[in-house]
Protein backbone atom coordinates (compact mmCIF):
# COMPACT_ATOMS: atom_id res chain seq x y z
CA UNK A 1 0.00 0.00 0.00
CA UNK A 2 1.59 3.70 -0.91
CA UNK A 3 2.52 5.50 1.93
CA UNK A 4 0.09 8.56 1.25
CA UNK A 5 -3.21 6.05 1.30
CA UNK A 6 -2.31 4.17 4.58
CA UNK A 7 -1.72 7.80 6.26
CA UNK A 8 -5.31 8.39 4.76
CA UNK A 9 -7.13 5.37 5.73
CA UNK A 10 -5.93 5.55 9.23
CA UNK A 11 -7.36 8.82 9.81
CA UNK A 12 -10.79 8.07 8.82
CA UNK A 13 -10.63 4.93 11.12
CA UNK A 14 -9.36 7.66 13.97
CA UNK A 15 -12.40 10.11 12.80
CA UNK A 16 -14.92 6.67 12.62
CA UNK A 17 -13.97 5.41 15.71
CA UNK A 18 -14.35 9.41 18.00
CA UNK A 19 -17.59 9.49 15.87
CA UNK A 20 -19.08 6.49 18.06
CA UNK A 21 -20.96 7.53 20.69
CA UNK A 22 -18.96 7.01 23.93
CA UNK A 23 -19.85 4.02 25.96
CA UNK A 24 -20.02 4.83 29.17
CA UNK A 25 -21.54 1.30 30.74
CA UNK A 26 -19.92 -1.50 31.66
CA UNK A 27 -16.57 -2.14 33.30
CA UNK A 28 -14.15 0.64 33.22
CA UNK A 29 -10.63 -0.31 31.90
CA UNK A 30 -7.27 0.51 32.81
CA UNK A 31 -7.35 3.25 30.02
CA UNK A 32 -10.40 4.87 31.72
CA UNK A 33 -8.52 5.28 34.89
CA UNK A 34 -5.00 6.20 33.95
CA UNK A 35 -6.96 9.03 32.17
CA UNK A 36 -8.54 10.65 35.12
CA UNK A 37 -4.92 10.20 37.11
CA UNK A 38 -5.42 13.89 37.65
CA UNK A 39 -8.33 13.42 40.31
CA UNK A 40 -8.02 15.70 43.26
CA UNK A 41 -9.45 16.17 46.49
CA UNK A 42 -9.21 19.49 48.84
CA UNK A 43 -9.89 18.32 52.70
CA UNK A 44 -9.36 21.36 54.99
CA UNK A 45 -6.12 23.00 53.22
CA UNK A 46 -4.68 20.26 52.23
CA UNK A 47 -4.67 18.89 48.81
CA UNK A 48 -4.91 15.23 47.64
CA UNK A 49 -3.72 13.82 44.58
CA UNK A 50 -4.20 10.19 42.68
CA UNK A 51 -1.00 9.81 41.78
CA UNK A 52 0.46 9.91 45.09
CA UNK A 53 -1.95 7.38 46.39
CA UNK A 54 -0.84 4.54 44.14
CA UNK A 55 1.33 2.92 46.43
CA UNK A 56 -0.89 3.42 49.78
CA UNK A 57 -3.77 1.80 47.28
CA UNK A 58 -1.79 -0.85 46.30
CA UNK A 59 -0.55 -1.43 50.11
CA UNK A 60 -3.52 -1.10 51.80
CA UNK A 61 -6.77 -1.33 49.98
CA UNK A 62 -6.31 -3.20 47.15
CA UNK A 63 -6.91 -6.85 48.61
CA UNK A 64 -10.45 -5.77 49.16
CA UNK A 65 -11.06 -2.81 46.80
CA UNK A 66 -9.55 -4.71 43.88
CA UNK A 67 -6.78 -3.08 41.27
CA UNK A 68 -9.70 -1.39 39.46
CA UNK A 69 -11.95 -0.38 42.60
CA UNK A 70 -14.75 -2.56 41.84
CA UNK A 71 -14.73 -3.87 45.18
CA UNK A 72 -13.41 -7.57 43.61
CA UNK A 73 -10.64 -7.57 45.65
CA UNK A 74 -9.02 -11.14 46.60
CA UNK A 75 -10.78 -10.85 49.84
CA UNK A 76 -13.87 -10.10 48.43
CA UNK A 77 -15.43 -13.75 49.24
CA UNK A 78 -14.51 -13.90 52.36
CA UNK A 79 -16.21 -10.39 53.63
CA UNK A 80 -18.96 -9.43 54.70
CA UNK A 81 -20.18 -6.28 54.34
CA UNK A 82 -18.57 -6.45 51.11
CA UNK A 83 -16.08 -4.14 49.87
CA UNK A 84 -17.13 -0.58 48.09
CA UNK A 85 -17.46 -0.69 44.90
CA UNK A 86 -15.88 2.99 43.85
CA UNK A 87 -16.92 2.63 40.08
CA UNK A 88 -20.78 3.49 41.06
CA UNK A 89 -19.33 6.14 42.95
CA UNK A 90 -22.41 5.84 45.71
CA UNK A 91 -21.22 5.83 49.09
CA UNK A 92 -23.15 5.04 52.47
CA UNK A 93 -21.81 8.03 54.74
CA UNK A 94 -22.24 11.09 53.68
CA UNK A 95 -23.48 15.00 54.48
CA UNK A 96 -24.66 15.28 51.07
CA UNK A 97 -28.49 14.57 50.50
CA UNK A 98 -29.47 11.15 49.34
CA UNK A 99 -28.58 10.84 45.26
CA UNK A 100 -25.84 12.88 45.35
CA UNK A 101 -21.83 12.81 45.50
CA UNK A 102 -20.12 12.58 49.29
CA UNK A 103 -17.51 16.14 49.61
CA UNK A 104 -14.19 15.45 49.60
CA UNK A 105 -14.18 15.76 53.36
CA UNK A 106 -16.75 12.74 54.06
CA UNK A 107 -14.80 10.43 52.41
CA UNK A 108 -11.39 11.30 54.30
CA UNK A 109 -13.56 11.04 57.33
CA UNK A 110 -14.90 7.72 56.54
CA UNK A 111 -11.14 6.25 56.04
CA UNK A 112 -10.31 7.69 59.59
CA UNK A 113 -13.07 6.15 61.20
CA UNK A 114 -13.28 3.48 59.57
CA UNK A 115 -16.91 1.59 59.50
CA UNK A 116 -18.23 -0.24 62.22
CA UNK A 117 -19.29 -4.04 61.71
CA UNK A 118 -17.05 -4.49 58.54
CA UNK A 119 -13.75 -5.19 57.83
CA UNK A 120 -13.28 -1.69 56.81
CA UNK A 121 -10.67 -0.46 59.76
CA UNK A 122 -9.79 3.04 60.95
CA UNK A 123 -6.70 4.01 59.18
CA UNK A 124 -5.00 5.68 61.96
CA UNK A 125 -1.52 5.33 61.06
CA UNK A 126 -2.14 6.89 57.66
CA UNK A 127 -1.41 10.75 57.71
CA UNK A 128 -3.94 13.46 56.34
CA UNK A 129 -2.08 13.88 53.66
CA UNK A 130 -1.91 10.10 52.58
CA UNK A 131 -5.59 10.14 53.46
CA UNK A 132 -6.36 12.75 51.05
CA UNK A 133 -4.25 11.15 48.25
CA UNK A 134 -6.66 8.27 49.04
CA UNK A 135 -9.37 10.16 48.37
CA UNK A 136 -8.38 11.57 45.71
CA UNK A 137 -8.01 8.26 44.25
CA UNK A 138 -11.22 6.84 45.42
CA UNK A 139 -12.95 9.23 43.16
CA UNK A 140 -10.66 8.64 40.05
CA UNK A 141 -12.87 5.67 39.66
CA UNK A 142 -15.74 6.82 39.08
CA UNK A 143 -16.78 9.49 36.20
CA UNK A 144 -19.20 10.56 38.41
CA UNK A 145 -16.72 13.25 39.63
CA UNK A 146 -15.80 14.18 36.05
CA UNK A 147 -19.55 14.93 35.25
CA UNK A 148 -21.64 15.71 38.56
CA UNK A 149 -20.43 18.02 41.99
CA UNK A 150 -20.98 16.83 45.37
CA UNK A 151 -24.13 17.63 46.88
CA UNK A 152 -24.44 20.76 49.01
CA UNK A 153 -24.14 19.42 53.14
CA UNK A 154 -27.26 19.51 54.61
CA UNK A 155 -27.52 22.17 57.28
CA UNK A 156 -27.26 20.82 60.86
CA UNK A 157 -29.04 23.46 63.55
CA UNK A 158 -26.89 23.47 66.51
CA UNK A 159 -27.75 20.83 69.09
CA UNK A 160 -30.43 21.65 71.78
CA UNK A 161 -30.51 20.68 75.20
CA UNK A 162 -32.21 17.46 76.31
CA UNK A 163 -35.40 17.42 77.92
CA UNK A 164 -37.99 15.10 78.43
CA UNK A 165 -40.29 16.75 76.79
CA UNK A 166 -37.70 16.22 73.70
CA UNK A 167 -37.18 12.65 74.04
CA UNK A 168 -41.01 12.21 74.54
CA UNK A 169 -41.52 14.47 71.03
CA UNK A 170 -38.73 11.73 69.38
CA UNK A 171 -40.50 8.83 70.23
CA UNK A 172 -43.65 10.32 68.26
CA UNK A 173 -41.09 10.54 65.12
CA UNK A 174 -39.98 7.13 65.74
CA UNK A 175 -43.23 5.95 65.40
CA UNK A 176 -44.65 8.65 62.72
CA UNK A 177 -42.21 8.07 60.20
CA UNK A 178 -42.41 3.82 60.97
CA UNK A 179 -38.61 3.47 62.01
CA UNK A 180 -39.52 0.11 64.18
CA UNK A 181 -40.76 -1.39 60.54
CA UNK A 182 -37.22 -2.31 60.28
CA UNK A 183 -35.39 -1.32 63.42
CA UNK A 184 -37.91 -3.05 65.55
CA UNK A 185 -39.68 -0.95 68.58
CA UNK A 186 -36.52 -1.48 70.91
CA UNK A 187 -33.76 -0.64 68.06
CA UNK A 188 -33.45 -4.93 68.20
CA UNK A 189 -32.97 -4.86 64.37
CA UNK A 190 -36.12 -7.31 64.95
CA UNK A 191 -39.03 -5.30 62.60
CA UNK A 192 -41.28 -6.85 60.39
CA UNK A 193 -39.55 -6.02 57.43
CA UNK A 194 -35.75 -6.75 58.74
CA UNK A 195 -35.52 -9.93 57.44
CA UNK A 196 -36.28 -9.44 53.87
CA UNK A 197 -33.72 -6.27 53.64
CA UNK A 198 -31.57 -6.17 50.68
CA UNK A 199 -28.79 -3.51 49.69
CA UNK A 200 -28.99 -1.84 46.18
CA UNK A 201 -26.53 -5.25 44.58
CA UNK A 202 -29.58 -7.30 46.14
CA UNK A 203 -27.59 -8.47 49.09
CA UNK A 204 -28.87 -9.35 52.24
CA UNK A 205 -28.15 -6.61 54.83
CA UNK A 206 -29.03 -5.87 58.49
CA UNK A 207 -31.11 -2.88 59.83
CA UNK A 208 -28.54 -1.35 62.70
CA UNK A 209 -29.76 -2.73 65.84
CA UNK A 210 -29.42 -0.13 68.55
CA UNK A 211 -28.84 -2.20 71.38
CA UNK A 212 -25.66 -4.36 71.25
CA UNK A 213 -23.13 -1.63 72.25
CA UNK A 214 -21.56 -1.22 68.53
CA UNK A 215 -21.00 2.32 66.96
CA UNK A 216 -23.29 3.68 64.24
CA UNK A 217 -21.10 3.25 61.04
CA UNK A 218 -21.44 6.61 59.91
CA UNK A 219 -19.93 7.93 62.97
CA UNK A 220 -20.50 8.26 66.94
CA UNK A 221 -21.68 11.77 67.88
CA UNK A 222 -24.91 12.93 68.20
CA UNK A 223 -24.91 15.01 64.66
CA UNK A 224 -23.41 11.72 63.33
CA UNK A 225 -26.47 10.31 63.65
CA UNK A 226 -28.82 13.31 63.01
CA UNK A 227 -26.79 13.06 59.19
CA UNK A 228 -27.67 9.50 58.98
CA UNK A 229 -31.80 9.84 58.65
CA UNK A 230 -31.46 13.22 56.91
CA UNK A 231 -29.35 12.02 53.98
CA UNK A 232 -30.10 8.57 54.12
CA UNK A 233 -27.50 5.60 53.66
CA UNK A 234 -26.85 5.47 50.00
CA UNK A 235 -26.71 1.85 48.49
CA UNK A 236 -28.55 0.17 51.68
CA UNK A 237 -32.71 0.38 51.83
CA UNK A 238 -32.19 3.38 54.66
CA UNK A 239 -34.11 5.72 52.80
CA UNK A 240 -33.48 9.92 53.22
CA UNK A 241 -36.37 11.27 55.67
CA UNK A 242 -34.54 14.69 54.98
CA UNK A 243 -38.51 15.79 53.44
CA UNK A 244 -40.55 14.26 56.31
CA UNK A 245 -38.58 14.99 59.73
CA UNK A 246 -38.28 18.73 60.58
CA UNK A 247 -35.09 19.81 61.58
CA UNK A 248 -35.79 20.43 65.37
CA UNK A 249 -37.77 17.28 65.17
CA UNK A 250 -34.51 15.51 63.99
CA UNK A 251 -32.88 16.37 66.84
CA UNK A 252 -35.63 14.91 68.92
CA UNK A 253 -35.22 11.82 66.87
CA UNK A 254 -31.73 11.66 68.27
CA UNK A 255 -32.23 11.69 71.64
CA UNK A 256 -34.63 9.24 71.90
CA UNK A 257 -32.77 6.66 69.67
CA UNK A 258 -30.07 7.72 72.18
CA UNK A 259 -32.20 6.07 74.70
CA UNK A 260 -32.71 2.77 72.51
CA UNK A 261 -28.67 2.38 72.38
CA UNK A 262 -26.68 0.45 75.35
CA UNK A 263 -24.26 3.19 75.50
CA UNK A 264 -24.86 5.14 78.79
CA UNK A 265 -26.08 8.95 77.57
CA UNK A 266 -28.21 11.87 79.75
CA UNK A 267 -31.03 10.89 77.42
CA UNK A 268 -31.29 7.08 78.47
CA UNK A 269 -30.97 8.24 81.97
CA UNK A 270 -33.55 10.11 81.73
CA UNK A 271 -35.73 8.03 79.39
CA UNK A 272 -35.15 5.40 82.11
CA UNK A 273 -36.75 8.14 84.95
CA UNK A 274 -39.80 8.74 83.16
CA UNK A 275 -40.47 5.12 82.54
CA UNK A 276 -40.82 5.44 78.57
CA UNK A 277 -42.60 2.62 77.06
CA UNK A 278 -41.68 1.14 73.20
CA UNK A 279 -43.66 2.31 70.76
CA UNK A 280 -47.08 0.33 69.81
CA UNK A 281 -46.72 -0.51 66.25
CA UNK A 282 -50.52 -1.06 66.51
CA UNK A 283 -51.70 2.34 67.55
CA UNK A 284 -53.92 4.31 65.53
CA UNK A 285 -51.63 7.24 63.87
CA UNK A 286 -50.92 10.29 66.01
CA UNK A 287 -52.12 8.29 69.05
CA UNK A 288 -48.79 6.50 70.99
CA UNK B 1 4.90 13.54 11.98
CA UNK B 2 4.21 14.26 8.70
CA UNK B 3 2.62 17.76 7.33
CA UNK B 4 0.55 15.60 5.14
CA UNK B 5 -0.58 13.43 7.93
CA UNK B 6 -1.76 16.53 10.00
CA UNK B 7 -3.70 17.95 6.88
CA UNK B 8 -5.12 14.67 6.95
CA UNK B 9 -6.20 14.87 10.30
CA UNK B 10 -7.38 18.19 10.80
CA UNK B 11 -9.78 17.52 7.48
CA UNK B 12 -11.26 14.39 8.70
CA UNK B 13 -11.55 16.40 12.20
CA UNK B 14 -13.87 19.36 10.09
CA UNK B 15 -15.87 16.57 8.05
CA UNK B 16 -17.04 14.83 11.54
CA UNK B 17 -17.57 18.01 13.11
CA UNK B 18 -19.56 19.22 9.30
CA UNK B 19 -21.44 15.88 9.83
CA UNK B 20 -22.03 16.02 13.16
CA UNK B 21 -23.95 19.54 12.89
CA UNK B 22 -25.77 18.90 10.15
CA UNK B 23 -27.71 15.90 12.32
CA UNK B 24 -28.37 18.02 15.14
CA UNK B 25 -29.43 20.37 12.93
CA UNK B 26 -31.51 18.54 11.48
CA UNK B 27 -35.30 20.43 11.94
CA UNK B 28 -38.34 17.71 12.12
CA UNK B 29 -41.46 20.01 11.27
CA UNK B 30 -44.23 19.73 13.71
CA UNK B 31 -47.44 20.27 10.99
CA UNK B 32 -48.58 16.93 9.94
CA UNK B 33 -47.85 14.67 12.39
CA UNK B 34 -48.92 11.36 12.73
CA UNK B 35 -49.06 8.32 15.36
CA UNK B 36 -48.14 4.56 15.45
CA UNK B 37 -50.95 2.44 17.31
CA UNK B 38 -51.13 -1.04 17.72
CA UNK B 39 -52.05 -3.93 19.93
CA UNK B 40 -50.01 -6.27 22.44
CA UNK B 41 -50.87 -9.52 22.74
CA UNK B 42 -49.63 -12.91 24.97
CA UNK B 43 -49.28 -15.62 23.32
CA UNK B 44 -51.16 -18.94 24.60
CA UNK B 45 -52.42 -18.44 28.43
CA UNK B 46 -51.18 -16.33 30.90
CA UNK B 47 -48.77 -17.06 33.72
CA UNK B 48 -50.25 -17.80 36.93
CA UNK B 49 -49.60 -14.87 39.03
CA UNK B 50 -48.98 -15.26 42.70
CA UNK B 51 -50.78 -14.16 45.61
CA UNK B 52 -48.69 -11.68 47.75
CA UNK B 53 -48.70 -12.39 51.20
CA UNK B 54 -49.11 -8.48 53.38
CA UNK B 55 -49.32 -10.55 56.48
CA UNK B 56 -45.70 -8.20 57.63
CA UNK B 57 -48.18 -5.19 57.17
CA UNK B 58 -51.46 -5.18 59.11
CA UNK B 59 -52.48 -1.87 56.81
CA UNK B 60 -51.43 -3.22 53.67
CA UNK B 61 -53.16 -6.91 54.20
CA UNK B 62 -56.52 -5.00 55.21
CA UNK B 63 -56.59 -3.11 52.04
CA UNK B 64 -56.88 -6.15 50.39
CA UNK B 65 -58.73 -7.85 52.44
CA UNK B 66 -61.68 -8.42 49.81
CA UNK B 67 -59.29 -8.22 46.40
CA UNK B 68 -55.96 -9.79 47.49
CA UNK B 69 -53.02 -8.85 45.77
CA UNK B 70 -50.78 -10.48 42.95
CA UNK B 71 -47.67 -10.15 41.41
CA UNK B 72 -48.16 -8.08 38.15
CA UNK B 73 -45.23 -9.62 36.09
CA UNK B 74 -47.67 -10.19 33.58
CA UNK B 75 -51.14 -8.11 33.33
CA UNK B 76 -53.74 -9.88 30.57
CA UNK B 77 -56.64 -9.23 29.86
CA UNK B 78 -59.38 -12.28 28.73
CA UNK B 79 -58.24 -11.76 25.15
CA UNK B 80 -54.74 -11.93 25.77
CA UNK B 81 -54.02 -8.49 25.64
CA UNK B 82 -51.14 -7.51 27.39
CA UNK B 83 -50.63 -4.23 29.88
CA UNK B 84 -47.76 -2.76 30.86
CA UNK B 85 -45.99 -2.38 27.75
CA UNK B 86 -44.08 0.64 26.40
CA UNK B 87 -43.52 0.98 22.96
CA UNK B 88 -40.86 3.53 22.00
CA UNK B 89 -39.22 4.72 18.70
CA UNK B 90 -35.81 2.95 19.13
CA UNK B 91 -34.13 3.95 15.48
CA UNK B 92 -35.29 7.34 13.04
CA UNK B 93 -36.26 10.04 15.57
CA UNK B 94 -34.34 13.08 14.88
CA UNK B 95 -33.16 16.30 16.04
CA UNK B 96 -35.41 17.68 18.39
CA UNK B 97 -37.99 14.75 17.92
CA UNK B 98 -35.52 12.75 19.62
CA UNK B 99 -35.01 15.45 22.79
CA UNK B 100 -38.00 16.71 23.24
CA UNK B 101 -39.28 15.78 26.87
CA UNK B 102 -42.79 16.11 27.51
CA UNK B 103 -44.40 18.20 29.15
CA UNK B 104 -46.82 16.11 31.11
CA UNK B 105 -45.85 15.34 34.83
CA UNK B 106 -46.91 11.36 35.01
CA UNK B 107 -47.81 10.12 38.27
CA UNK B 108 -46.21 6.93 40.47
CA UNK B 109 -48.63 6.35 43.07
CA UNK B 110 -48.23 3.88 46.13
CA UNK B 111 -51.38 2.71 46.87
CA UNK B 112 -52.66 -0.12 48.88
CA UNK B 113 -49.08 -1.27 49.09
CA UNK B 114 -48.81 -1.39 45.27
CA UNK B 115 -47.03 0.64 42.59
CA UNK B 116 -50.02 2.05 40.49
CA UNK B 117 -48.63 1.94 38.08
CA UNK B 118 -46.83 -0.95 38.29
CA UNK B 119 -44.68 0.49 34.87
CA UNK B 120 -44.58 4.36 34.25
CA UNK B 121 -42.56 5.27 31.12
CA UNK B 122 -41.22 8.11 30.98
CA UNK B 123 -38.86 10.59 27.95
CA UNK B 124 -35.39 11.67 29.23
CA UNK B 125 -35.60 14.67 31.55
CA UNK B 126 -39.44 14.13 31.53
CA UNK B 127 -40.28 15.48 35.23
CA UNK B 128 -42.71 13.01 37.16
CA UNK B 129 -44.16 12.73 41.14
CA UNK B 130 -43.76 9.77 43.48
CA UNK B 131 -46.85 10.16 45.61
CA UNK B 132 -48.88 7.61 48.76
CA UNK B 133 -52.30 7.55 49.23
CA UNK B 134 -51.46 4.70 52.16
CA UNK B 135 -51.13 4.85 55.76
CA UNK B 136 -48.21 3.12 55.75
CA UNK B 137 -44.39 3.89 55.80
CA UNK B 138 -43.14 3.24 52.32
CA UNK B 139 -39.63 4.12 51.08
CA UNK B 140 -39.00 4.85 47.47
CA UNK B 141 -36.18 3.38 46.09
CA UNK B 142 -35.26 3.21 42.28
CA UNK B 143 -31.84 0.93 41.23
CA UNK B 144 -30.49 2.40 38.67
CA UNK B 145 -26.98 1.00 37.11
CA UNK B 146 -24.80 4.73 38.16
CA UNK B 147 -22.61 3.73 34.94
CA UNK B 148 -25.63 5.07 32.37
CA UNK B 149 -25.33 8.76 34.49
CA UNK B 150 -29.18 7.86 36.27
CA UNK B 151 -28.57 7.88 40.32
CA UNK B 152 -29.90 5.73 42.84
CA UNK B 153 -31.82 7.82 45.72
CA UNK B 154 -33.94 6.25 48.28
CA UNK B 155 -36.01 8.58 49.82
CA UNK B 156 -38.69 7.85 53.17
CA UNK B 157 -42.97 8.32 52.56
CA UNK B 158 -44.52 8.39 55.56
CA UNK B 159 -48.37 8.70 55.65
CA UNK B 160 -49.16 12.11 54.32
CA UNK B 161 -45.48 12.78 52.89
CA UNK B 162 -45.74 15.75 50.30
CA UNK B 163 -45.14 14.17 46.39
CA UNK B 164 -41.34 13.75 45.12
CA UNK B 165 -40.27 15.06 42.29
CA UNK B 166 -37.99 13.48 40.36
CA UNK B 167 -36.49 12.87 36.41
CA UNK B 168 -33.26 10.73 34.73
CA UNK B 169 -30.80 12.00 32.85
CA UNK B 170 -30.23 8.76 30.61
CA UNK B 171 -32.67 6.34 28.87
CA UNK B 172 -32.78 3.33 31.47
CA UNK B 173 -35.02 0.18 32.59
CA UNK B 174 -35.09 1.45 36.09
CA UNK B 175 -36.49 -1.04 38.62
CA UNK B 176 -37.78 0.36 42.15
CA UNK B 177 -38.67 -0.67 45.33
CA UNK B 178 -39.84 -0.51 48.84
CA UNK B 179 -37.35 -1.93 51.32
CA UNK B 180 -40.21 -1.97 53.61
CA UNK B 181 -42.95 -4.03 51.45
CA UNK B 182 -40.44 -6.38 50.02
CA UNK B 183 -42.88 -7.80 47.19
CA UNK B 184 -43.49 -4.04 45.77
CA UNK B 185 -41.54 -4.35 42.66
CA UNK B 186 -41.93 -1.64 39.51
CA UNK B 187 -40.47 -0.13 36.91
CA UNK B 188 -39.39 3.39 35.49
CA UNK B 189 -38.85 2.74 31.96
CA UNK B 190 -36.92 6.06 29.85
CA UNK B 191 -36.80 6.60 26.72
CA UNK B 192 -35.84 9.00 23.81
CA UNK B 193 -38.77 10.68 22.32
CA UNK B 194 -42.48 9.80 22.23
CA UNK B 195 -43.72 6.48 23.76
CA UNK B 196 -46.80 4.89 25.18
CA UNK B 197 -47.85 2.03 27.54
CA UNK B 198 -49.98 -0.73 26.17
CA UNK B 199 -53.64 -0.88 28.61
CA UNK B 200 -55.32 -3.40 29.90
CA UNK B 201 -56.44 -4.16 26.26
CA UNK B 202 -53.27 -4.38 25.11
CA UNK B 203 -53.95 -1.08 22.94
CA UNK B 204 -51.62 1.59 23.23
CA UNK B 205 -51.06 4.70 20.70
CA UNK B 206 -48.01 6.61 20.49
CA UNK B 207 -48.77 10.21 19.46
CA UNK B 208 -46.67 13.38 17.95
CA UNK B 209 -44.72 11.22 15.81
CA UNK B 210 -43.08 13.47 12.88
CA UNK B 211 -43.59 11.54 9.03
CA UNK B 212 -41.16 9.04 8.61
CA UNK B 213 -39.77 5.47 8.46
CA UNK B 214 -39.06 4.30 12.02
CA UNK B 215 -38.23 1.07 14.25
CA UNK B 216 -40.76 0.71 17.25
CA UNK B 217 -39.32 -1.53 20.28
CA UNK B 218 -41.91 -3.05 22.99
CA UNK B 219 -40.46 -3.59 26.59
CA UNK B 220 -42.18 -6.26 28.76
CA UNK B 221 -40.44 -6.82 31.89
CA UNK B 222 -40.24 -10.75 32.09
CA UNK B 223 -40.84 -11.60 28.30
CA UNK B 224 -38.34 -9.19 26.65
CA UNK B 225 -38.03 -7.07 23.81
CA UNK B 226 -39.06 -6.86 20.03
CA UNK B 227 -39.08 -4.52 17.30
CA UNK B 228 -40.80 -3.92 14.09
CA UNK B 229 -40.29 -1.39 11.35
CA UNK B 230 -43.07 1.24 10.75
CA UNK B 231 -43.51 4.17 8.25
CA UNK B 232 -45.90 7.05 9.21
CA UNK B 233 -47.34 9.34 6.40
CA UNK B 234 -47.94 12.79 7.47
CA UNK B 235 -51.41 13.29 9.28
CA UNK B 236 -51.68 9.46 9.23
CA UNK B 237 -50.86 6.26 11.91
CA UNK B 238 -48.57 3.57 11.31
CA UNK B 239 -49.81 0.26 12.70
CA UNK B 240 -47.52 -2.35 14.53
CA UNK B 241 -48.98 -5.18 16.57
CA UNK B 242 -46.77 -7.22 19.38
CA UNK B 243 -47.12 -11.06 20.23
CA UNK B 244 -45.08 -12.16 22.88
CA UNK B 245 -44.40 -15.67 24.16
CA UNK B 246 -44.47 -16.12 28.23
CA UNK B 247 -40.93 -16.63 29.44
Amino acid sequence: MPTRMWKWSLSVAAAAVLALPVPSWGQLTQYDLESRMGAESHVGNVTGHAKDAKTAYRRYCVGCHGPLGDGNGENFPWVDPKPRDFQLGVFKCRSTPTGTLPTDQDLFDTIGRGLDRSNMPQWDPLSNQDRADLVAWVKHFSPRWTNEKPGAPIEIPAEPEVTAERIKAGRDVFARVQCWKCHGVLGQANGPSAATLTDDLGRPIAAYNFTEGSRPKCGDTDRDIYRIFMTGLDGTPMPSFADNIKPDEAWDLVFYLRTLMSQPSKAKAMAKQLGLKPVDPNAPAGQQ
Amino acid sequence: MSKRYNFAAVLSAVVLICCGALILGQKVNAAGEGKITGTVKLDGTAPHMKGIDMAKDPYCSKAHASDPGHLETYVVGADGGMANVVVYISEGLTGSAASEASAAEPVFDQKNCMYTPHVLALAVDQKFKVTTSDQTTHNIHPLPNPMTGNIPWNQSQPPGAAPVEKSWKAPEVIPVQCNIHPWMHGWFVVVKGPHATSDTKGAYTISNVPPGNYTVTAWQEAAGTQTQKVTVAAGAAGTANFTFKAK
